[in-house]
């Protein structure tokens, strides 16, 4: 927003250098590096997968949101292998079955598999926050390298189309693309993704601007590097980790839209299988069949939290 | 020690700090003893990593989140503070201890009035009956810090006052509470060198007023010969050698004070060989450039030349002025108004494809050996890269240029294969200096290149870039905020102050007989005379 | 100070009018026409054969016969004196459902905004000051579960135990107080997360800078660091997310009016979608981007009192 720091008062000298880099914390010497020229240090791809999966026995909650995910990216992939029934198929006979050895997470009011229906409509819920996050990571990478990068009135121009969407809140944004589409779930994931783009084009925008004002820039510029050369390989890579971190939560975020939208009746039509549909219509029996919106609903706060999980691993973790 | 000496006002023993991590644990203070006399001054001195502000941060119960006190004693005034609790320590720190921090411009909370600040102590020690006599207080406190107009200073907001002036005010908070112990982390290290003589004068005279004893840490073998009375060389966690400042600067008795000694570029050494006479490669004339849409002229009416195989010192304080003029030459910035010709070209009329053939005769090697290489790329990778930008010669070619360039500045060569995070700031200097000489440049242009790094490292890379200058007939325009660094690599010299030059000439005749007054000003506020010359009694 | 508010008030209206543009658009983008659409409704949503001669007289009392562009010009005219027409689904004015609905949606939001205020300030501090280091991961953990849970599910739980189960609350309805408590949680959850999340961060990120070790050597203990220095320098990053959750809260009580059968704004919308009532929705999105840009503006204003370093000035 335009409400700026003031930071270029008449009594200011600014410090042009810090020869200490002071401010920050003394960190804790490294026994032997600052020898110059140092010692052998470790160093390569072996050490920093080491390092990752240390990162991960460190954290057992981390270790649990990449396993958790891994579980469901192979339901996705391969539902079948993990509820081998038919989510449509019904059986009048069961029909309303608490959660058992039979039915694991019970049956609906049709006497469908309900565990099966989850493993299903984990498959189209998180299908859909995938492709809703592609389309905002793509359209949102274009849009905040070029403003980013080219500045002036293709700056102006695109971040003003950009606060046209952010001033529409998301799921009304997504709500309206759908009226306009039609529904149904791929129009719901294009839908999420739209709203999704601002967000991505303005920590895009920003990276590139951290980095254009970077010193390696710089030295690029001067070692006579062109301008799309750099933005491949100086600018793209060391703007990928925020972007990356967004990306984990987005993910979270666009469950949530996506099992929103469908739960109020635009996702899947009835009877595929959706996680949100299915916490709308398990309402009818919320007084006598409670595993009817419990399971649906653990299962998406169970992929948002991971992905919270994972993108604030992720966060920690950043090259800089 | 001896049992006569007069009862310490603190006194560490066998002090032991560690940093732990759920990897290591890192001993950063190993066994530290110093006793320090009421009204005394003991300058704790050591490179980065030395344990020097580790120890100061135990002594005042603040070390940062995972590091401990291990082992050991800190008593003040016969009180054991390491067995203190936090609520204890509360009445302890501001009231018995004071505290002057490291940078000032971020030690000020940004949000509050600087009287505010200053009254906050008094508050919390109950020092003033309420918030009104508090205030009052601190304005008294700040016109004693030698801050004109206090009552107007009280007002503002810390962002609107200078560095220097920042440090005054946390003196002011620092000595608000009258403590018995003044600790000064790098008190002026952020400040430019004018400033820091200012700075460390009004500390001294405040200390002896009060009779106050001061913990001086520093990381310049100078300033503390100057200021302390003793002085205790730490290295790796360790205290190596103590003693009086004279005697340790020009009688060191340990190898590593005696190296640290020798590293201190020296100003009485003679300057670098002169140019050989040759027509001028870089030329620049009436130089301007402002920002703010013009308000402030960051550069002046700059003019220079520096002849083939010259080297040109600009050095100058923050805002002078001296770092957009490396920019401008270096192409990175168009100046608004003024000439720049290079080996006859003038720049400013070049277009792209005339500018890039350009480039390669002048290569930049920059301040930050932090920011100065993509974190990305590997210790080739950056150095190969004008030599892919310019596509000189193949993979094999390259693979050869960068061993070369790896053995030139001294780098093993399995430094290749690494990325920034592994190297010191050494050697990613070095790093940056073989990418600038990738290309066989003609003019370095070297913006603060050791102003980041230990005098130990900075010594070793002004060795370097003095024998590759000699090796390879080099020109360079040498920024640097430091006068003594600018007389071992330079013959010649522009003093530069708000955007203009005040003064130019061979390094020999500015740097020994003056002739501006600014010039003066900067050299005699270079720290370490008062040590060097033999003190009556 | 005037000026300043002038141009950002221009700035917001040439906003709102690119987002009200964008909708008229794109109602004429939309695949079938919208009289098709009104009298589709009208018949029961059967898709049953349309009268022509009555279409067209339809589309002649909308104005739809004229030209696009003396359309859009008597389209943004209206919206100026908030004029958006009638709706597709009920015929009735559109500023008057709004008028109607908007009580009970006022209710709703002010409450939630008040539930996340306090929770979310109250999670933040917890998680900074309390003073056992379990306490203070489970108080995150929470705020983590505040913005993963799903609203419409948070919603029925609620439901299911405080109405059916317990039967403190009412569970559907809006028209007593009684009938406020549960929505409003559900709706304050998601936001007194992310307020929790971003002022902790915050919180932890100004208790490690330079100016906290100096008021600490000054003496000051935990609460006075956190309350008198980090707090203030913390908040700038929530206030400026203060626009976008007021947004959020807004578009949540779509869900939560849907679930606790409250008739409000957000009720309105969802049906407008499912009707495919185009007038209504654009009234809503202009509801919803007005409010941005005022609260937007009311945020700017606020910076100078929290952070005195930021000085107002025109873009």
């Amino acid at each position: 927003m335009s409400a700026d720091i003031d930071r270029s008062s008449p009594m200011t000298l600014t410090t042009e250098q810090d020869p200490r880099q002071p401010g920050r914390p003394p960190a804790p010497p490294a026994p032997a590096a600052p020898a110059d020229p140092g010692q052998e240090q470790t160093h390569g791809r072996a050490a920093r997968l080491r390092a990752a999966l240390g990162t991960l026995a460190a954290h057992p909650g981390l270790l649990l949101a990449v396993l958790y995910l891994a579980l469901i990216l192979a339901w996705t992939l391969a539902p079948s292998l993990f509820a081998g029934t038919d989510p449509l198929r019904t059986d009048p006979a069961a029909s309303l079955t608490p959660p058992g050895a039979d039915h694991w997470f019970g049956t609906d009011n049709l006497g469908r598999d309900l565990y099966t229906r989850v493993v299903h409509g984990t498959r189209t819920s998180l299908t859909a926050a995938l492709i809703a996050v592609s389309l905002s990571l793509l359209a949102g990478t274009v849009l905040g390298v070029l403003s980013g990068y080219l500045g002036g009135w293709v700056d102006q121009t695109l971040m003003r189309c950009v606060e046209v969407l952010i001033v529409i809140p998301g799921l009304l944004l997504s709500l309206a693309v759908v009226s306009i589409l039609g529904f149904g779930v791929t129009n719901v994931a294009i839908a999420v993704g739209i709203s999704g783009i601002p967000a991505f084009a303005r920590v895009i925008r920003a990276e590139v601007l951290r980095i254009r004002s970077s010193v390696y820039f710089r030295a690029a510029v001067t070692s006579g590097t062109r301008t799309p050369v750099i933005l491949l390989r100086h600018v793209l890579p060391n703007a990928s980790q925020p972007v990356l971190v967004l990306a984990a939560l987005e993910i979270g975020g666009a469950v949530l839209s996506v099992s929103a939208l469908s739960f109020l009746g635009y996702g899947a039509a009835p009877p595929a299988p959706e996680l949100g549909a299915m916490v709308s219509q398990g309402r009818d029996y919320i007084s006598t069949a409670w595993w009817l919106t419990t399971f649906p609903g653990l299962a998406i706060a169970l992929i948002v939290l991971c992905a919270n999980r994972i993108g604030r691993a992720l966060e920690r973790t950043g090259v800089r | 020690m001896t049992t006569d000496a007069p009862q310490p006002l603190l006194s560490v023993r066998d002090l032991h700090v560690a940093f732990r991590s759920r990897r290591s644990t890192v001993r950063a203070v190993r066994g530290v003893n110093l006793d320090l006399a009421p009204g005394r001054t003991l300058a704790l001195v050591g490179e980065s990593g030395s344990g020097k502000s580790t120890t100061g941060l135990a002594v005042l119960g603040l070390l940062p989140p995972g590091a401990q006190v291990t082992g050991g004693h800190v008593t003040l005034a016969g009180r054991d503070l390491t067995a203190l609790r936090e609520r204890a320590w509360r009445t302890v720190r501001g009231r018995e201890i004071g505290f002057v921090p490291q940078d000032p411009m971020v030690s000020l909370n940004p949000v509050r009035r600087v009287g505010h600040q200053v009254a906050e102590v008094l508050l919390i020690h109950g020092l003033a009956e309420d918030r009104k006599a508090a205030h009052a207080r601190a304005v008294d406190l700040l016109a004693d810090a030698g801050l004109p107009e206090p009552a107007e200073v009280a007002r503002t907001l810390p962002h609107e006052l200078s560095g220097g002036m920042c440090q005054r005010v946390l003196i002011a908070i620092a000595l608000a509470g009258r403590p018995k112990l003044l600790i000064a982390d790098e008190p002026t290290s952020a400040l430019d060198v004018t400033v820091q003589r200012r700075i460390l004068d009004h500390l001294e005279t405040v200390t002896e007023q009060h009779g106050t004893a001061l913990l001086l840490i520093t990381h310049d073998l100078s300033v503390a010969a100057d200021r302390a009375d003793e002085i205790a060389v730490m290295s790796r966690g360790e205290i190596v050698e103590r003693g009086p400042g004279h005697r340790v600067l020009t009688a060191p008795a340990h190898p590593y004070t005696r190296e640290l000694v020798a590293a201190v570029p020296d100003m009485t050494a003679a300057p670098a060989a002169p140019a050989p006479a040759g027509p001028p490669l870089l030329e620049v004339r009436g130089l301007r450039r402002s920002f703010d849409g013009g308000r402030t002229a960051a550069v002046d009416g700059v003019g220079f030349t520096l002849a083939a195989g010259g080297s040109l010192g600009i050095v100058g304080e923050s805002g002078s002025g001296k770092s957009t003029t490396a920019q401008l030459v270096l192409r990175l910035d168009r100046p608004d108004a003024g000439t720049i010709t290079f080996d006859g070209h003038d720049l400013g009329s070049l277009g792209p494809a005339a500018l890039r053939r350009l480039r390669r005769d002048i290569q930049p090697v920059f301040q930050d050996p932090y920011g100065s290489l993509d974190p990305r790329f590997t210790v080739a990778q950056s150095i190969a890269e004008p030599l892919r930008a310019y596509r000189t010669t193949g993979r094999r070619g390259r693979q050869r240029r960068v061993a070369e360039l790896l053995d030139l500045v001294r780098l093993p060569a399995t430094a290749a294969g690494r990325r920034p995070a592994e190297l010191s700031g050494g050697q990613r200097q070095r790093v940056s200096i073989a990418r600038a000489l990738a290309l066989t440049p003609r003019l370095l242009v070297l913006d603060e290149p050791v102003s980041a790094l230990d005098v130990s490292v900075q010594a070793s890379v002004l060795d370097l870039l003095a024998e590759l200058r000699a090796g390879f007939g080099l020109s360079y325009l040498f920024i640097s905020h430091d006068l003594a660094v600018v007389r071992q690599v330079c013959d010649r010299v522009a003093v530069m102050r708000r955007g203009r030059i005040v003064e130019t000439g061979p390094v020999a005749r500015v740097f020994d007989h003056p002739g501006h007054p600014y010039t003066q000003e900067l050299l005699s506020a270079i720290p370490g005379r008062r040590a060097r010359t033999p003190q009556p009694g | 100070m005037r000026r300043y508010v002038l141009v950002r008030l221009a700035n917001g209206l040439i906003v709102l009018w690119a987002a009200l543009s964008l909708s008229f658009l794109v109602l004429h983008l939309v695949p079938g026409d919208p009289v098709s659409i009104m009298l589709r409704s009208a018949g029961g949503g059967d898709p049953v054969g349309v009268d022509r001669a009555q279409a067209d007289a339809l589309r002649a009392e909308l104005g739809l016969d004229r030209p696009l562009y003396a359309q859009y010009a008597d389209f943004v005219s209206r919206a100026l004196t908030l004029d958006f027409g009638t709706s597709f689904g009920t015929g009735d004015e559109v500023a008057a459902m709004l008028g109607r609905a908007l009580p009970s949606t006022l209710e709703l939001a002010t409450a939630s905004l008040l539930l996340t205020a306090v929770l979310g300030v109250a999670a933040a501090l917890a998680a900074t000051l309390a003073p056992w280091a379990p306490l203070r991961n489970a108080v995150l953990s929470g705020t983590v579960a505040g913005i993963s849970l799903p609203s419409f599910w948070t919603a029925i739980l609620l439901i299911q135990v405080f109405s059916f189960g317990l039967g403190w609350f009412p569970a559907y309805g809006d028209s007593d107080t009684s009938r406020l408590v549960l929505p409003a949680i559900a709706l304050a959850l998601p936001s007194a997360g992310v307020l929790a999340q971003l002022l902790a961060k915050g919180l932890r990120m100004a208790l490690a800078e330079p100016y906290v070790r100096t008021a600490r050597a000054k003496g000051a203990g935990r609460l006075r660091t956190v309350w008198t220095h980090a707090f203030r320098n913390a908040s700038i990053p929530a206030l400026t997310m203060l626009g976008m959750m007021i947004g959020n809260i807004l578009a949540g009580a779509i869900i939560t009016e849907t679930v606790f059968a409250r008739a409000g704004i957000g009720r309105l919308t969802a049906d407008a979608i499912a009707d495919q009532d185009f007038p209504v929705i654009r009234a809503i999105i202009f509801l919803a981007g007005a409010l941005y840009v005022v609260v937007n503006l009311a945020v700017d204003l606020i910076y100078p009192k929290v952070d005195p370093r930021i000085v107002l000035q025109p873009a």
